[in-house]
């Protein structure tokens, strides 16, 4: 196991004080990237091939480096608006370790030559945000943070800004637009943020473990940092586990290890007597895999889930045993996409409706099997169709579990037809793209 | 309905006499101008500290309109909710019209636009809270809260804290893992005034590595975690919601 950058110390007291964060060797890289170049910043970034930590994991050297140079209004932003179902991690690190995040802003700002930053951190993580608040508020008095910080004539600006509860926020150019005081619509791209984002200036992206990973890249040095991990999934990760395990929690794991020491090792695996029938592997966004022992002996990194079907997202594991209905699972997730789209693409809000409204009729019996087919289509037609991918976040999780579970949902509306007394049997017409996909059977329709 | 001109209800297209539409009568709306009158701060009364909080957070920003969730934030704790007149006096500080204002508060889940109970309890129900029993939880929270008018309990989006599943975020204060008899004790807590729950605080956990292994699902409900479909209370807040 290689060295872990944030979990080892990561509950010593007054941790999350600006004196207790210097014990532990806080706040030295900050002198040393202020006399760097800003540029040999962003090399060691890339060198270093940290991958986005927030879900679509795009490389953050790429991403800082997309920004224009030169001498105009530049932003960093934070998104801490963590709110994809089974994502903790950053509500930890930044509650116990709120000074990383500053000071990883703080380099990370230095680096693109932007002078305001904001943390846009979701409304519901009151405590946290006091504590961001707090720590920002003694690293201003310390010089840290401010005009002229450390005398290197570098000047940042940096807010906590809290939201109102909204998933979309999480997409980056929503969030934009609920941190210029909007309704937190998603925006057309392109232009992307790096060349027009908020107030239409170049803006710089980042999610909060990706921002606390840059002091650690600085003081290791980014060819050592990516040493850790695996090819193209570099570092170590968070992992939020949560769901049917004994002990759910954030675990530090290095990139590409597998899969069944984080579910079954760290978590503790299922409870007695149960097994492993599914698992999202990235949030409730991910399609979910099957708890096999082929897919456990997964290397949990991103191209390896990625190549298994899935992604790694913003690495949440929520695990779910053999005595949960698919069923239940997939119209809980349904209904919160249809609660948190915005409205604004008709296929989400649409698709995303009418999803849950079939999945209501697969659960009361209402539905045939033909209802499956029309939910498999529904979900290929809002991929790619939206402005986020919010849509696709409802349909591929949905369509996945109904392409791996198909036989336990088609038994679950003859089961509930035959409870409501609404006939046995389910009529299979030959239409729609995954006709003949299942074997036709005999209809016996209940005497009227 | 009478062909009187003056009954049409949209305004008639303008037309030169030989017929043709004058140019520029489809012209797109101008989205700068404020669509609806600002209030008028004469007959507007804001109270000072209300005035004086998000005069500041307008200071903050590049923009002024960057201040609208704060300020609205700021008025809910003064009124409790957004009513129309805490609407009106963010609108008169910050110069920006009550629609405005108002499309912004009712997109976002945390602003109530509806009187409230002052104490505010959000239960998590959604995915990883729902397989250890965040369903029966909600139920029970409601239960215990029964028609106290001071309560409002309310089924959420996950919270983010699926380590201590099922859980609830009690006026801002993460609690959990809760069984059905926490949520008695959290309405007694709230109408006593006293610390919910202190030793189920978020807060004060520890890493997970530290903490030993549990028997696995300290669910509030058995072994049928998810409720059920349509009529379950579920996630399905959306009718008290604008899309």
């Amino acid at each position: 196991m290689a060295e872990l950058l944030f979990y080892e110390h990561i509950d010593t007291p007054g941790l999350n004080t600006l004196a207790g964060y210097r014990r532990q060797g806080g706040y030295e890289m900050l002198p040393r990237a202020l006399q760097m170049d800003p540029g040999d910043i962003v090399s060691e970034l890339l060198a270093s091939e940290v991958r986005g930590r927030g879900g679509a994991g795009f490389a953050m050297g790429k991403k800082a480096s997309f920004m224009p140079k030169g001498d105009m209004d530049k932003y960093l932003v934070c998104n801490a608006d963590e709110s994809e179902p089974g994502t903790f991690k950053d509500r930890e690190l930044m509650q116990k370790i709120p000074h990383l995040l500053i000071e990883g802003m703080t380099i990370a700002a230095f680096a693109i030559g932007a002078s305001r930053a904001f943390i846009f951190i979701r409304g519901e993580y009151a405590h946290q945000a006091d504590v961001l608040e707090a720590a920002v508020e003694e690293a201003k008095a310390e010089g840290l943070l401010g005009e002229n910080i450390l005398g290197s004539g570098f000047d940042l600006e940096l807010w906590v800004h809290r939201g109102a509860g909204a998933y979309i926020c999480g997409e980056e150019t929503a969030l934009l637009d609920a941190l210029e005081g909007k309704r937190g619509n998603p925006r057309l791209k392109p232009p992307f943020p790096a060349n027009q984002g908020l107030y239409q200036g170049p803006t710089l992206i980042n999610n909060v473990e990706t921002l606390m990973n840059v002091p650690h890249i600085l003081r290791l040095g980014g060819e050592r940092f990516a040493e850790m991990g695996v090819r193209n999934s570099t570092g170590t990760k968070v992992v939020s586990v949560s769901g049917c395990v004994k002990r759910p929690g954030n675990y530090e794991i290095e990139l590409g290890v597998p899969t069944r020491d984080i579910i079954y090792g760290l978590a503790g695996g299922p409870p007695d007597g149960r097994a492993v029938k599914a698992w999202f592997p990235g949030g409730s966004s991910a399609p979910v895999l099957p708890g096999t022992a082929e897919y456990m002996d997964l290397p949990y990194d991103f191209d390896s889930i990625a190549k298994a079907g899935s992604m790694l997202g913003s690495g949440a594991i929520i695990v779910i045993d053999d005595s949960i209905s698919m069923v239940d699972v997939a119209l809980k997730t349904a209904k919160f996409y249809r609660h948190e789209s915005c409205g604004k693409c008709t296929p989400c809000r649409e698709g995303c409706n009418w999803t849950v409204k079939m999945l209501e009729r697969v659960h009361t019996g209402e539905a045939t099997p033909m209802d499956l087919d029309i939910m498999a289509s529904v979900c290929e037609q809002i991929m790619g169709n939206c402005l986020c991918v919010l849509g696709d976040a409802m349909a591929m999780p949905v369509g996945s579990m109904i392409k791996l579970f198909r036989e336990e949902f088609e038994a679950h509306i003859e089961a509930a037809r035959e409870r409501a007394g609404l006939g046995v049997g389910v009529p299979p017409l030959p239409r729609g793209p995954l006709a003949g996909a299942y074997p036709a059977r005999t209809v016996i329709y209940a005497e009227a | 309905m009478s062909t009187d001109p003056a009954h049409r209800l949209a305004p008639l297209v303008p037309r030169f006499r030989h017929g043709s539409r004058v140019p520029g009568w489809d012209d797109a709306a101008d989205l700068t101008k404020a669509p609806a009158v600002l209030p008028d701060p004469a007959t507007t009364p804001v109270p000072d500290d209300l005035r004086a909080e998000i005069e500041g957070y307008m200071a903050r920003y590049p923009d002024r309109r960057s201040a609208a969730i704060p300020s609205l934030f700021a008025a809910q704790r003064l009124h409790g909710w957004c009513s129309p007149t805490a609407i009106e006096q963010v609108a008169v500080v910050m110069r920006l019209t009550p629609a405005y204002l108002t499309a912004v508060a009712t997109f976002y889940d945390m602003f109530e636009t509806h009187p409230k109970g002052r104490h505010t309890v959000y239960v998590c129900t959604n995915i990883s809270c729902a397989l250890r029993g965040g369903d029966h939880v909600y139920e029970a929270m409601l239960s215990a809260a029964g028609d106290d008018p001071d309560f409002n309990v309310r089924s959420f989006e996950c919270l983010g804290a699926c380590d201590i599943a099922p859980m609830a975020s009690v006026e801002g204060e993460y609690v959990g893992p809760l069984t059905e008899e926490d949520c008695a004790q959290i309405v007694a807590d709230l109408r006593e005034g006293r610390e919910v729950l202190p030793d189920k605080q978020l807060r004060r956990r520890p890493r997970a590595v530290d903490l030993p292994m549990g028997d696995g699902l300290p669910t509030a409900g058995g072994t049928a975690p998810i409720a059920e479909g349509p009529t379950a209370a579920g996630n399905d807040v959306r009718g008290e919601k604008d899309m």
